[in-house]
């Protein structure tokens, strides 16, 4: 048999939640472009028809998974590529903390700019 | 046993003429993350401009699709994310077991698809850029 050749650990997890949010993102990604270009068109875009959209706690709550689960397949997959790469040791630990670090950045910044547009969270 | 062979080094991009479907594939679904992972940070911080003041949200976004280069840029974003989407999707069925046989066929059809979606968007991606 060639040898294994994966993008991911022997017994890791990361592989099924790589997965597991890829099957939502195929969905919701879609839905984003179809919504914000055919349905709205982006050049129409205004503060105010965002904070429409955001003041809906469904669309709000799923934009919110969006962000969650986006950032996650991102940087994971952005981990296991370099990993895949022969990243190891001392710099792997590096890598994962600055990609730690810049995801929980990219998470705050977007769960503020969601209450930006809905003047709170929309119970 | 699942029956795997030695194809070798999809790495070593210096015999790229040698490359198989399934190694295109690959290739294309790291490039497109990549693509993908930038552009979520970029958007992140583009919308952010929200946190300033609704007006200045407003401007940004409409002076950015009043661009010809944003709105190619977008164009290109919706190939990007097609291709991932439906070689993701092909990923997702063979992991599942299913078309493992004609993964190679599986990998055309998301290019083709990829090609005729964006081609389809175009005119909705560039409506209104021209005057």
């Amino acid at each position: 048999m060639a040898e294994r050749y994966s993008s991911f650990k022997v017994g890791g997890r990361r592989w099924l939640w790589q997965r597991i949010t890829a099957a939502f993102l195929v969905a919701v990604l879609a839905f984003h472009f179809f919504l914000l270009h055919f349905v709205n068109h982006a050049d129409e875009v205004t503060f105010g028809m965002s904070q429409g959209r955001m003041q809906e706690l469904t669309y709000f709550s799923l934009m919110i998974l969006f962000l969650l689960t986006a950032t996650f397949h991102g940087v994971n997959g952005v981990y296991n590529a370099l990993v895949n790469q022969g990243l190891s040791g001392t710099q792997e630990t590096a890598v994962k903390a600055v990609l730690g670090v810049a995801s929980i950045v990219l998470i705050v910044q977007g769960v503020r700019t969601a209450l930006a547009w809905a003047g709170g969270v929309p119970i | 046993m699942s029956q795997s062979y030695d194809r070798g080094l999809v790495e070593d991009f210096g015999r790229w003429r040698e490359f198989t479907a399934g190694m295109w594939a690959w290739i294309f679904h790291k490039f497109t993350g990549w693509v993908l992972v930038g552009y979520l940070f970029t958007h992140i911080a583009v919308l952010s401009t929200a946190l300033q003041s609704p007006d200045a949200y407003t401007t940004t976004i409409q002076s950015l699709e009043s661009l010809l280069v944003v709105r190619i840029l977008e164009v290109g974003l919706l190939a990007v994310a097609v291709f991932h989407i439906l070689n993701g999707l092909r990923l997702l069925f063979v992991d599942l077991g299913v078309g493992l046989e004609s993964q190679d066929k599986s990998f055309y059809a998301s290019l083709v698809l990829t090609g005729a979606i964006v081609v389809a968007s175009v005119p909705t991606f560039l409506a209104g850029v021209f005057g």
